[in-house]
């Protein structure tokens, strides 16, 4: 297809509404948004606030697998993905769960890891160089031979993010993808994705509490409070213009956009919040040495 | 007192020792964060404070009594093991159920029990999820459910694997005042994290772990500033910590790690520079 002629979003939230059954209060309200090819969206909120319902209906777990009542509509590329077969929505939008240890299953990580592409059909060389491409992407080959329930909670994250990527998805949702990872193997996944994102052209989206670990890499923030997108923009506008409101939710802002704030406050630095050290390190520096 | 001699421990399954020669102390009301990388042996050192392993070799001692001698449940009673994953331990109908459960089975009276649950539920903002099934609640809300189906016995030491996981940063504050709470009761609060920002802001004291062996031990604010023994354990310095370590030829201490100390130190300077100009 002429590339000129894809439609450029790729996601796309019409008046979303969900309510668990069994559940007094709606698990998400009259959410709209769209996200564009390639872009990198960091999705924020407080504890419970929908951000894991959100992830659930982009993959279409909900409706066919959680049920409840579901208002408005969600479409990948185009289509709807309440109408869509759950096999086919997984092959556009990989999602990697919360917990690993609910998404892996097979005997070898290995075998967890084919699981995917096996499942697509395709053939045995593809399904191999695919398998090592992930597993090598994420620091797992040298685990293949080993059970998942083995693992430590860190090694079954990476392979539960290896099984998603050999699917070769155009959609990455990653839910809180490196909560289990220590602060090295993290920032390896966060970069590891950014990079597949700018190679690859694949879309991310990715749940965390922690903006240190992501602000770097994501272009976008949607901020959600009791199932509504309460803010959304691009992650320096945010930071600059909602900082207050984003701490007042609990978003975990980056220590040092954080600091710039307290002192920001005292009349003492003024202009953007960094949102990575370098930057804050570059501005003190250029304050200090006057 | 929970002292850790010598300890090392090999699962049946093989694959080398979990924990080689491991020494290590508790104190009633001090709190402490166990850090390392993924496998480092951390979860494995924990199962070992409450008996759930018993050491290879070496021995662990809870108040005095050998962990080989005595039972779980008889451990339990003093130390309790709040899981990384809430899912193994939940299992009641509603969440008021699941944090009276363990009560029940320790024998309290029902008013005692009635108490009891109302005031840890409070404690950790779960009153309104009383009568809801733990299963409804987000990942976040049901990890507060687990710790407080622990916390209701009131263990002498509470080890808490990962706490901060899936915790929104007002959770996170909210849990650093939970333990401040405890410790002031004389209760000692283990974590297993590597949450280097959460342990930058709470300072426990802190003990490095790595493959199996204690690779360094003291205050927060040293441990995180120390380049070598944060990379020996996988870990990264805290942002304030990397923020500082920039600053340093202004001057700066660089064992700052803390944002509050952080502003402390620049706001006097940035006055002076601003007073000059």
């Amino acid at each position: 297809m002429d590339p000129s002629k894809t439609p450029k979003t790729i996601l796309e939230a019409r008046n979303l509404g969900f309510q668990y059954e069994g559940a007094e209060a709606r698990a998400l309200r009259g959410v709209n948004f769209g996200v564009e090819r390639g872009e990198f969206v960091l999705l924020a909120g407080p504890s419970g606030c929908g951000k894991t319902t959100l992830c659930r209906c982009l993959n279409g777990l909900i409706p066919h697998f959680y049920p409840g009542v579901q208002e408005g509509e969600i479409l990948v590329d185009g289509s709807n993905v309440t109408s869509m077969p759950t096999s086919e929505v997984s092959r556009k939008v990989g999602y990697v769960f919360q917990n690993p240890e609910n998404q892996l299953f097979a005997l070898t990580v290995e075998k967890d890891v084919a699981f995917g592409p096996e499942n697509l059909g395709l053939p045995r060389s593809e399904i191999r160089e695919r398998v090592d491409w992930a597993m090598g992407l994420t620091g797992t080959t040298e685990l293949k031979n080993l059970a998942p329930y083995e693992l430590s909670g860190g090694q079954q994250q990476r392979v539960a993010l290896a099984g998603i990527l050999a699917m070769k998805p155009s959609v990455v949702v990653m839910d809180e993808p490196t909560s289990f990872l220590d602060p090295v193997t993290a920032e390896e996944v966060m970069k590891a994705v950014a990079d597949l994102r700018l190679e690859h052209g694949i879309t991310v989206i990715v749940v965390e509490h922690r903006l240190d670990l992501v602000a770097r890499y994501a272009d976008r923030i949607i901020v959600m409070d009791s199932g509504k997108v309460v803010a959304d923009g691009n992650v320096q506008d945010v930071l600059d213009g909602q900082f207050d409101q984003l701490t007042g939710l609990g978003v975990g802002v980056p220590r040092v956009s954080q600091l710039w704030a307290m002192l920001k406050r005292d009349g003492l630095v003024s202009g953007q919040t960094p949102k990575v050290v370098e930057a804050a390190a570059e501005k003190l520096g250029g304050k200090l040495s006057t | 007192m929970i002292l850790v001699e010598d300890v090392s421990f090999e699962y049946p399954s093989g694959r080398g020792e979990a924990l080689s020669g491991v020494s290590v102390k508790f104190e009633p009301g001090e709190f402490v964060a166990v850090m390392g990388e993924n496998g480092a042996g951390k979860t494995t050192l924990a199962k070992h404070l409450n008996g759930l392993l018993r050491p290879s070799s070496g021995r662990v001692l809870v108040d005095e009594e050998d962990t080989r001698r005595t039972s779980v449940a008889r451990l339990a009673r003093k130390v309790g093991l709040v899981f990384q994953n809430p899912d193994h331990l939940l299992f009641s109908e509603t969440v008021r159920a699941e944090v009276a459960f363990a009560l029940h089975n320790l024998g309290y009276a029902v008013k005692t029990i009635e108490n009891q649950v109302e005031k840890t539920l409070g404690s950790l903002d779960l009153t309104r999820y009383a009568d809801v099934s733990p299963f409804l609640l987000s990942g976040g809300e049901r990890k507060r459910v687990a710790l407080a189906a622990v916390l209701a016995w009131e263990p002498e030491y509470l080890i808490l694997d990962e706490p901060t996981i899936g915790q929104d940063y007002l959770q996170k504050e909210r849990l650093r005042n939970f333990i401040v709470q405890l410790n002031s009761q004389g209760k000692a609060v283990i974590i297993i994290t590597h949450d280097v920002e959460f342990v930058a802001e709470a300072k426990p004291r802190v003990v490095l772990l790595s493959k199996g062996r204690v690779v360094g031990e003291g205050p927060a604010d040293r441990v995180l500033s120390d380049a070598d023994k944060v990379a020996s354990a996988s870990l990264v310095k805290p942002q304030i910590a990397k923020l500082f370590d920039q600053l340093s030829r202004f001057g700066f201490p660089r064992d700052v790690v803390d944002v509050h100390r952080a502003k402390q130190l620049l706001e006097d300077r940035l006055r002076e520079v601003s007073v000059h100009v």
